[in-house]
């Protein structure tokens, strides 16, 4: 089983800096160093800084990119600037989530950049090629030569311009990137590409590069205190963000208004794109089911697949739930039926043998800092 | 390095189990403690439940995991330990200073089906 998980570029450190080691999205990825407790804190209230080379990198480019991107993406990137990035998701035509991504528009004409997750880069490089008949476009699955590091934090701009010796990086705004050079060990000058992104619900920064450069700049900020953090802080981080996880709360089965993310999908501004129509029809018949955040009063912890119950009747499932490290309470997103997702539903939630009670709150757990 | 006291029983589930008399006090070994990592939660049984050996009677949870807890002996549950509801993190300092409930045995011979500290020292290092 071990034989066949992907190593990222920067495995050899995670294993001298003593890492936990598990398999995520088909790579062998490091969960925690010190422990996620530590990781989280560090990250809100300091910085820390992960290994996300697992992640995938899809160019596409040619004279039809821009349709062609807006026909797959949900979100709308027709006149969007050069540097700018858009989140949303690539649809089923039923309207269910193929994967959730970044859209970066590239520094020339008709190129742009994917950023998609590490479990679904084989499936969403053949679904874009599956859609390209008809459109002048070259679609490039990158994913192999990239490497990424998250820096995340309150201090993440302070490491940055300091490490990366990048003072206009204090200045790039909230979902946006520029293209620099990276000198390392080689000597020689490596594209590199710094975007104003994250996964933690703080501000900081998303750099991609060679995997060499990408193993000089994790050196660099380690020498220099950053704390090196695990997917483990990574999905207590985003999940108090109110951020989703794709295979807990969007995946093949779960459309972005259940989701709770309408905001991503243009269905009024676009005019096509693959899974719209079935969105608007899931909007006029009105949803059935829907994501919401539950706060539970006990000290019980609910977690993925647990169910929601009502008079002894399950009405949905836990899709993440922890006992939330920054706020100390017992909180989940949960899938549940319609006529039970308003604010301050009572609930109750099935964990082993009890059922402990919960109200229906927020997905949003704590209040994010982002850089405007 | 995990440690073991001598004297206690322990179980293949990673529960240890000191006799007072009839009562068996029950917690979770050092080695348990340490592969969870920082404990959030003891999902505690409550008094008066009555427990078949290997049965479930709670469990304690990491960040990341929730592990059942399996009891080692057969009884009633005759008190818990309240202070691990509020401090979680008792059994990661010391594992055997705090047990999780005490049960009156209604079959102390099931003792016996434990194993002494050599033999569970000797599980773990085995796994």
């Amino acid at each position: 089983m071990e034989d066949n998980l992907l190593k990222t570029c920067l495995y050899d450190k995670h294993v001298a800096l003593g890492a936990q080691m598990s398999p995520f999205g088909g790579f062998i990825m490091p969960i925690q160093y010190t422990g996620i407790v530590d990781e989280h804190n560090s990250v809100r209230h300091h910085a820390g800084m992960f290994d996300v080379s697992h992640m995938g990198e899809i160019f596409i480019s040619g004279p039809d990119a821009e349709r062609f991107v807006n026909h797959i993406f949900s979100n709308n990137i027709s006149g969007i600037p050069d540097g700018k990035i858009l989140y949303g998701m690539l649809l089923y035509p039923e309207g269910t989530v193929v994967d959730d991504l970044l859209v970066y528009k590239e520094f020339k004409p008709d190129s742009y950049l994917l950023v998609v997750n590490a479990s679904n880069i084989a499936k969403d490089y053949a679904w874009i090629c599956a859609q390209k008949e008809g459109y002048d476009v070259e679609v490039v699955n990158e994913s192999d030569s990239w490497g990424e590091i998250a820096l995340q934090g309150p201090e993440a701009e302070k490491f940055a311009v300091e490490v990366l010796g990048i003072q206009s990086l204090s200045g790039l705004g909230f979902y946006t990137y520029c293209e620099c050079q990276w000198t390392g060990r080689t000597g020689v000058a490596e594209r590199m590409i710094i975007s104003r992104t994250g996964y933690t619900g703080e501000d900081g920064f998303e750099i991609y590069a060679s995997h060499e450069a990408v193993n000089d700049i994790w050196d660099k900020l380690l020498e220099a205190g950053v704390l090196p953090c695990g997917l483990g802080c990574r999905d207590t981080l985003r999940f108090e963000a109110g951020l989703p996880l794709y295979g807990h709360e969007l995946s093949d089965d779960i459309t972005p208004l259940e989701a709770g993310l309408g905001m991503f999908a243009k269905i009024r501004e676009k005019e096509e794109f693959i899974g719209k129509d079935a969105l608007i029809a899931q909007k006029e018949a009105g949803l059935t089911r829907k994501i919401v955040g539950i706060e539970l009063q006990d000290k019980a912890i609910p977690r993925a697949g647990y169910p929601v119950e009502i008079e002894g009747r399950q009405v949905g499932v836990v899709t993440t739930g922890y006992r939330s490290i920054s706020t100390d309470r017992s909180v989940c997103v949960a899938m549940v039926e319609k006529p039970y997702t308003e604010l301050g539903t009572p609930v109750e939630i099935r964990i082993r043998k009890k059922v402990f009670p919960g109200i229906v709150t927020k997905k949003r757990f704590y209040e994010t800092n982002y850089k405007k | 390095m995990a440690k073991t006291v001598d004297g206690l029983y322990y179980s293949e589930s990673h529960e240890w189990v000191k006799v007072e008399g009839n009562v068996a006090l029950v917690g979770i070994t050092d080695f348990a403690q340490h592969s969870m990592g920082d404990l959030s939660y003891v999902d505690m049984p409550e008094v008066d439940d009555q427990l078949e050996a290997g049965e479930e009677f709670g469990a304690v949870e990491s960040v990341k995991a929730a592990s059942d807890l399996y009891s080692p002996v057969s009884g009633t549950v005759i008190e818990i330990n309240e202070e691990l509801e509020d401090s979680p993190e008792l059994l990661n300092q010391d594992a055997y200073a705090n047990w999780i409930m005490k049960v009156d045995m209604s079959n102390p011979a099931e003792l016996e089906s434990l194993m002494d500290a050599s033999a569970y020292d000797a599980m773990c290092q085995g796994n």
